[in-house]
């Protein structure tokens, strides 16, 4: 067993990838430097993201699979299963092993695995397309905080850049600590500590917020009330659907005492 | 804020919330965009999604239709919005991300084309001047102009003449002042259109969109006697006849006191709209045709069991399927395999014999699903169920939803 050490990002991965072929390794642990812990190494192989090396292992990919089977792969990498580097490493030594394309394979533990991880961070993508609440601060910014289970703001990046053209906008993962910023022309990923003090009291919201904010906050969960029907009244269908762990970020969840 | 609780309160029974099937880009950095596929952004108490800003103009109403909130008898509140402030909530609720786009019906008030007017009014304002590119679902009020309806669906995604009762008799019955024929015409017209600016679009893309998302309606289901042989026989007539996207089953909510009607405190038809809402997948999506899964003998889809499982029970001598060797069609039908489970199969085949373990890690329901499959093995040992029997089997094996309102049932063994 060969443990490489990498960067923790997809291209560094893709680098690990390639030093494990050019190495002949099979038997291989990879751990993301940030992660790795003072354990007793049987050899450790420090690998440093090189593009090029990233980029030949990609091209041999798309030779190999669809552009939906390359995605997959990525979105295995940003979501938040057990061992993400594991299942993508028996992916690809599945793929490699094969001359034909492998991605319906659904019989390959791997290509399932690969499958459920890359429909899990699709779900949540779609998810956070959904639950996203901006606010409106006085100077016109339209801010919201998440907090996914999987990384998701690499994928949603695009559907608020073309759905919000003509307003400024963050989206900030806290659980992450990063966000994506639009300044209506490109969108950047940043990197501030958006709560510097660990708390936003109601008092400096009022401060920050525009002053018709809590207006249409109010009468959006006005709103959300009025429409339920009393008489079907399901709430195991709506935690089905909306689970409690996002609720704290949805306005129209948040109970005003 | 009262306005807004008065007029969401009295669109909630409106069934139709989906936002899908538009394609609006967003050009010249405008406001927002439909991509084809619906975002619900949020789900309220009683499970349903909200993606669409759903509320009426007004309801006040010139009609008296027995099953409706905001008929002219009800004692009501009674409010109504500017055409401004409707476009004010839209867009402040979008930017918020609050909302996919608007969904608009009204009451009418003096008549169908001064109702029509201010809805089309609306979302020409929402397009024009602020250049909003989400989805707009206007209701197509009957009665009014075909110039109205027109402009309505140069503006709209979607619009929706509500056809409200299963047949005519119904609508009599429950709605005096409405007739059938003018629920029927617009929608008539509608098709003509729709398929027009359809054609034109392919010869010139740059004509205009003309309601992409075409049209829909809702039916009240529960209020009156119809069987699910009468409402999908309708059904089958508006996809068929007058291609409509969808028809929404909306199970009666009691809510007047009325003697043509069941009496307030009657719970929701919540299971019989969940099967019809099924049949209606099937004739969607897998192929079925709505005279196979309801006859004359059988007028009503079964209340314990879906009507897949229903129908394969009745067709034993087809199955069990091969699912190595089987058609796409057959395989959609075995119960406990879906329509996109189906075409993993058709796919997953290719690289090796399915065996029952591939199913299970493919997810399909197995436990249903085994009684109606067949592997290719060498000798297969197989025992022979009867309908009941096997009904039994299944709904003794299942957790479902509705477990509880079966109880007395399964207490029987």
């Amino acid at each position: 067993m060969t443990t490489i050490l990498y960067d923790g990002t997809y291209e560094g991965w893709l680098t690990a990838v390639f030093e494990a072929y050019t190495n002949k390794l099979t038997d291989v642990l990879f751990t993301r430097q940030e992660a790795s812990t003072a354990k007793l190494f049987e050899a450790t192989l420090t690998v440093v993201m090189d593009e090029t090396k990233a980029e030949r292992v990609l091209a041999g990919l798309q030779k190999r699979l669809s552009a939906q089977g390359i995605m997959s792969l990525y979105k295995t990498y940003l979501s938040d299963i057990e061992e993400p580097e594991r299942v993508m490493w028996q992916f690809i030594r599945h793929v490699f092993g094969n001359g034909h394309n492998v991605e319906e394979d659904y019989g390959h533990p791997a290509v399932w695995a690969v499958r459920q991880a890359a429909r899990r961070v699709k779900r949540e993508a779609h998810r956070m397309q959904a639950f996203v609440r901006f606010k409106l601060t006085q100077d016109q910014l339209y801010y919201a905080i998440i907090e996914p289970e999987c990384d998701v703001l690499p994928l949603i990046s695009a559907h608020f850049e073309s759905r919000y053209a003509d307003q400024r906008w963050l989206i900030y993962d806290a659980r992450r600590k990063y966000g994506i910023y639009y300044d209506l022309e490109t969108v950047s990923t940043v990197g501030v500590d958006f709560q510097p003090r660990g708390r936003f009291t109601s008092g400096l919201m009022a401060e920050i917020s525009d002053e018709r904010e809590e207006f249409y906050q109010e009468l959006w969960r006005c709103y959300f009330k009025s429409v339920t029907i009393d008489a079907r009244k399901n709430l195991r269908l709506q935690l089905q659907h909306m689970p409690k762990r996002y609720w704290k970020h949805l306005t129209e969840q948040i109970r005003k005492e | 804020m009262a306005k807004l609780q008065i007029l969401a309160d009295a669109a909630k029974y409106d069934v139709s919330c989906s936002s899908g099937q538009s394609k609006r880009a967003n050009k010249d950095k405008g406001l927002g965009d439909s991509k084809g596929y619906g975002i619900c952004h949020a789900f309220t108490e009683d499970g349903r999604c909200v993606s669409l800003l759903k509320i009426l103009l007004t309801n006040h109403c010139v009609f008296d239709c027995a099953y409706c909130v905001s008929r002219k008898s009800n004692d009501v509140k009674r409010a109504a919005f500017t055409v401004e402030e409707v476009v004010d909530l839209t867009i402040n609720f979008y930017r918020r991300n609050y909302i996919e786009g608007l969904f608009l019906s009204s009451g009418i008030f003096d008549s169908p084309d001064y109702t029509m007017e201010r809805l089309v009014r609306i979302a020409k304002k929402l397009r024009l001047e602020q250049r909003f590119n989400g989805y707009i679902h206007l209701k197509a009020i009957p009665g009014a102009s075909e110039e109205l309806i027109k402009e309505a669906g140069l503006y709209a995604d979607r619009l929706s003449v509500n056809v409200e009762m299963p047949t005519e008799q119904s609508l009599k019955l429950l709605a005096p002042d409405k007739n059938h024929q003018d629920v029927i015409r617009p929608m008539t017209y509608l098709k003509t259109e729709i398929a027009g600016h359809h054609q034109e679009r392919k010869q010139n893309p740059k004509a205009p969109l003309f309601a992409p998302a075409g049209q829909s309606t809702q039916m009240v289901i529960g209020a009156t006697k119809e069987t699910d042989l009468d409402i999908l026989g309708m059904t089958h007539q508006f996809y068929s006849q007058l291609n409509l996207k969808r028809v929404y089953y909306s199970g009666y909510v009691p809510i007047s006191q009325d003697n043509r009607l069941p009496a307030v405190g009657t719970p929701v038809p919540i299971i019989r709209e969940n099967r019809l809402y099924q049949a209606d997948w099937l004739l969607r999506y897998y192929g079925f045709a709505f005279n196979e899964l309801v006859g004359s003998e059988q007028p009503n889809l079964a209340l314990d069991i879906d009507p897949k499982l229903g129908w394969a029970l009745q067709h034993l001598d087809l199955f069990p399927v091969d699912i190595n060797t089987a058609d796409l069609e057959l395989i959609k039908r075995i119960p406990g395999v879906g329509f996109q489970s189906a075409q993993k199969i058709v796919e997953a085949r290719r690289f090796r014999k399915l065996q029952p373990e591939h199913l299970k890690q493919m997810g399909i329901a197995y436990n249903r699903a085994q009684y109606f499959m067949a592997f290719t093995t060498a000798f297969s040992l197989r025992k022979e169920y009867t309908p009941f029997a096997l009904k039994q089997l299944i709904l003794a094996r299942q957790k479902s939803k509705y477990a509880r309102t079966f109880s007395t049932q399964l207490s029987l063994f």
